[in-house]
């Protein structure tokens, strides 16, 4: 058996709320790459507070969310967060989300090693029939990334987001199990 | 000013009232068809007490993320059924909506369809929200054709994505515009 965790350039290791608060803190000062990852208004976050707001979280979590700080594996840096969120249900399915934080890494695969570590995880670990993800319009990296694993588009939201001025579709893509499967054996 | 927001010809908007509304709201958490028409959770019968408690909850984040109404008759001021909007993003003006009638003997009398209309209103010109949002699923045909009749389009297709009755079905979501809705109550009113 492989690792679960470990991909080729990337590992998956647990998301420590005072690790996480800190990254946070630091990542916090890209507003790109907050508007990039989140729709929430952009804030600068202080660590103390962020890393109350994991500790926070993880104490209430009920089960059935998988948040993951992304490692690389060259140099063991911590370069990013991600999971898979809501999975216990009825329904077989997860939401994920996955961002770089150290902006020099985009663009150079890791996040998508990250995600087919998490689909993995989400397919073989958890047995999920689908995963879910939401990105925005503007987010092109990101729409060609999710395309190139496998993603399929299932619809937007119209002009649901205002950013910069303008208004933004939500973009809606999900991959099913059956499809993930057939592309690991051709 | 002459706006009424919350009264309408057959059916008015009323906050939650746990002494008088908790009976009738468990009694249909026993009815799983209901249920299943207006919910992703898994369907469960709640007590009295866990509707009071859910409430509770609910309160604390009125009218900051949640608003919740209860939709009551006009004749009798019957608590008839729901409507809740959530998940509201104020920095981009979209939010979440979902209602319910909860007795089959109140459906299909144009209660709903004045429940929603004045919703809309309330979204719209009141809260000033860009667009409205609202959820349902592959086998909720009812659902899908009051939207449709209210100016909603359908936006997104999850495939598969509910298992119920042992299978999967796609769940759908509608939007609306603001622009979309006001066109509407221009025509309309000619």
């Amino acid at each position: 058996m492989n690792n679960l965790f470990t991909g080729k350039l990337t590992r998956l290791v647990a998301a420590d709320p005072e690790k996480l608060g800190e990254l946070v803190a630091k990542w916090s000062r890209d507003s790109e790459f907050y508007q990039l990852f989140d729709s929430d208004p952009t804030l600068p976050r202080n660590a103390k507070r962020a890393q109350e707001h994991f500790r926070e979280r993880a104490e209430k979590d009920r089960g059935g969310n998988f948040h993951f700080l992304v490692q690389s594996l060259q140099d063991e840096r911590i370069i990013g967060e991600g999971g898979l969120f809501d999975a216990f249900s009825p329904h077989h399915n997860a939401w994920l989300a996955i961002g770089i934080g150290e902006r020099e890494l985009w663009g150079k695969g890791y996040g998508t090693d990250a995600v087919n570590i998490l689909l993995r995880f989400a397919f073989q670990e958890l047995n999920l029939h689908r995963v879910n993800l939401g990105t925005f319009e503007y987010n092109a990296r990101a729409i060609r990334a999710y395309e190139k694993i496998g993603f399929v588009h299932e619809g937007k939201w119209r002009q649901s987001m205002r950013r910069d001025g303008k208004r933004w579709d939500n973009y809606f893509m999900a991959i099913l199990r059956r499809d993930w499967e057939a592309k690991q054996n051709g | 000013m002459v706006l009424q927001l919350f009264e309408g010809e057959k059916i008015r908007f009323a906050a939650f009232d746990a002494d008088k509304d908790a009976e009738v709201f468990s009694k249909w958490t026993h009815d799983p068809e209901y249920l299943r028409l207006t919910e992703y959770e898994a369907a469960r019968p709640l007590a009295p007490f866990h509707i009071k408690k859910k409430f509770e909850e609910m309160e604390k984040e009125a009218g900051r993320d949640f608003y919740f109404f209860v939709i009551r008759t006009q004749e009798d001021d019957r608590a008839i059924g729901f409507v809740h909007l959530r998940w509201i993003e104020w920095n981009h003006g979209n939010a979440h909506f979902n209602m319910g009638i909860g007795s089959p003997d109140d459906r299909r009398k144009g209660l709903g369809s004045q429940a929603l209309q004045m919703f809309l209103r309330y979204a719209f010109e009141e809260l000033n929200l860009y667009r409205l949002t609202g959820h349902t699923f592959e086998y909720n045909d009812g659902a899908q054709k009051f939207l449709e009749k209210h100016g909603f389009q359908l936006e997104v297709r999850r495939r598969e994505a509910v298992y119920r009755d042992g299978r999967y079905w796609d769940a759908l979501s509608y939007g609306i515009l603001a622009e979309e809705w006001e066109a509407k109550q221009v025509s309309g009113s000619k």
